[in-house]
């Protein structure tokens, strides 16, 4: 295929991927707006009141990138895994598999459709954020960056878990048992100086804290970790994880007999 | 000389359970050929157009699309290819339209391109009324029909119709044969045609293989296919019922029912000369129809020689 047919390929894949999450929005867009609503009045009003300052700034304003981040992490993942499993299950992945579009394209092109879902949950939940705290960002080109890898990376995961899922069960399995307790833990509600030096150490083998942070950093300006080593290792994990989904589409897992 | 459109070599297929679904089958489709891939379920037919399609991995052997190895160079090799598969395999909460222009944009054509073919291709084959619904609410019919276009969508050199007609009524059945005629006629598409109807390959097809455990039984034209038939078996429905059985010196008659007889004719034999002894006989006859479809007589007679069981029906002339 030459360039121009390859670009028009994955803008095809990218702009279905986007039509479908936009076409089911009130299961794609509408319950994250809901549930973090719920837990800026919950976390943020209720009991943030109560904790006052977090690091040098008050609560709410603490509890808000790495909201956004949780947002954008489960949606990223959760959209390729369900889009491309979806596909799998009515068997429409045959369209992509009889075309001439080599794989990294089409891999490619569902990541982007999955970011994007996560970029625009992420929005919607900044925009809902805006209502409880003034947000001024520190560093917009981090902040930026760092959503954007994030967002590119769990949709490669998502991508992954789909290629090896055998039913439905096994695309929410990942997000409930493992991304859940990893977001929670990773420093979303709190800052990890406030956990005994065991704690600490176990926080920082957590991939998702430095993603929060990190992003943490860009809007606010304070973080528990290393930010130019956290962007380096997101990096890192994008390009490993996109070469273990490349593998597996080559191999045809779960899509060639 | 022209290229084939398919050329298959020694192509080998070994499932993970060990099932030895292909036997180094070779196969070859001319330009422009309207072929018959026939053979009974499980034979290797949606293997071999597996293989060639890319949704089955090869254990060995060698496929070429118009000459292009689909090893080699994959892509190009894709390009010539459509697919309509046996089970509907499009998003079925998409619309129509949205289903046909996007495969467009999987072979890398951009939709200024081909909407005008898309719209050509949904009025050809009755969709154009239903472009924006979405695909799940369509008939059986309007689906296999919508799988059609689809394939047919990026203008392929070599279309793969794997069972195309399954469930589909006799009306709508025929007018898809005329529009797969039409398209192999008019536009020069190759077409590979599996099918349990074998009226329909009989009626389409210029070749023929017949495939059984994974090995090609018989790979011939039709005409020549049909004229290994040594025997034809008529019904023929009388004017009046009869009590006994008329007896035809030469011939071979039963009696079905008191108005009905069934008469097999071997190759050679004149029919005249059977009426002729019906009508000496007092009995006439008002119509006649085949018990069976030559091609499925031939069909049968085969599977059933080279799975090693005596032959029934028709006759292979050695």
């Amino acid at each position: 295929m030459s360039m121009r047919q390859l670009a028009i390929a994955l803008w095809t894949i990218i702009v279905r991927e986007i039509r479908r999450f936009m076409r089911i929005w009130p299961q794609t867009l509408l319950p994250p707006s809901i549930t973090m609503t719920m837990y800026f009045i919950i976390f943020g009003n209720l009991i943030g009141s109560r904790v006052g300052q977090m690091d040098g700034v008050d609560y709410m304003s603490y509890i808000v990138p790495g909201l956004i981040m949780m947002s954008v992490i489960t949606n990223s993942y959760s959209n390729v895994a369900s889009s491309f499993f979806g596909n799998k299950f009515q068997r429409s992945v045959e369209e992509l598999i009889i075309s001439p579009m080599p794989n990294w394209l089409i891999l490619s092109g569902y990541v982007v459709g999955g970011a994007a879902r996560g970029l625009c949950v992420g929005i919607i939940v900044t925009i809902v954020s805006l209502l409880f705290t003034d947000l001024h960002m520190v560093h917009p080109l981090l902040t930026a960056v760092v959503v954007i890898m994030t967002a590119l990376l769990f949709s490669v995961g998502g991508f992954i878990n789909a290629l090896l899922a055998n039913k439905f069960d096994d695309i929410s399995i990942v997000p409930i048992f493992v991304l859940t307790p990893l977001t929670y833990l990773g420093g979303v509600f709190y800052s990890i100086h406030t956990l005994p030096d065991f704690w600490q150490g176990v926080s920082l083998i957590n991939p998702i804290l430095y993603m929060v942070n990190t992003f943490r950093y860009g809007i606010l300006g304070i973080s528990d970790i290393d930010v130019g080593w956290a962007v380096s290792a997101i990096a890192a994990f994008i390009v490993v994880f996109f070469v273990v989904g490349l593998k597996l589409l080559e191999r045809g897992k779960g899509l060639r007999s | 000389m022209a290229e084939p459109a398919l050329s298959i070599r020694g192509l080998t297929k070994v499932y993970d359970n060990g099932f030895h679904a292909l036997k180094g089958i070779d196969l070859e489709v001319p330009q422009g050929d309207f072929f018959a891939l026939l053979g009974p379920n499980g034979a290797g037919k949606s293997t071999t157009l597996g293989v060639v399609s890319s949704l089955v991995r090869k254990t060995a052997g060698e496929v070429k699309i118009h000459g292009i190895d689909i090893d080699r160079d994959f892509s190009r090799a894709k390009y010539q290819l459509g697919v309509v598969p046996q089970e509907f395999n499009f998003n079925q909460f998409e619309k129509v339209e949205d289903i046909v222009l996007t495969q467009a944009g999987y072979y890398g054509l951009s939709m200024r391109e081909c909407r005008d073919r898309c719209r050509q291709l949904l009025e050809d084959l009755g969709l154009w009324e239903k472009r924006h619904a979405t695909a799940r609410m369509l008939s059986g019919g309007m689906k296999r029909r919508l799988m059609i276009a689809r394939a047919l969508i990026h203008r392929p050199r070599l279309l793969i119709l794997d069972e195309p007609t399954a469930g589909v009524d006799i009306e709508l059945r025929r007018s898809m044969w005329s529009y797969m005629r039409r398209i192999n006629a008019e536009e020069g598409t190759s077409i590979i045609l599996t099918t349990h109807y074998l009226e329909e390959a009989e009626n389409l097809c210029r070749n023929i293989a017949i495939i059984n455990h994974g090995e090609i039984v018989e790979n011939t034209s039709m005409r020549d296919l049909l004229t290994q038939l040594t025997r034809e078996t008529f019904l023929l429905d009388l004017a009046r019922p009869i009590e006994a059985t008329p007896s035809l010196a030469g011939f071979e008659v039963e009696q079905v029912d008191a108005s009905q007889l069934m008469l097999s004719i071997e190759k050679g034999q004149r029919l005249n000369d059977a009426f002729h002894q019906l009508g000496e006989q007092g009995v006439d006859v008002v119509s006649m129809r085949n018990r069976a479809n030559r091609l499925e007589e031939l069909f049968v007679s085969l599977v059933e020689q080279s799975s090693g069981s005596a032959p029934q029906g028709g006759e292979i002339r050695s």
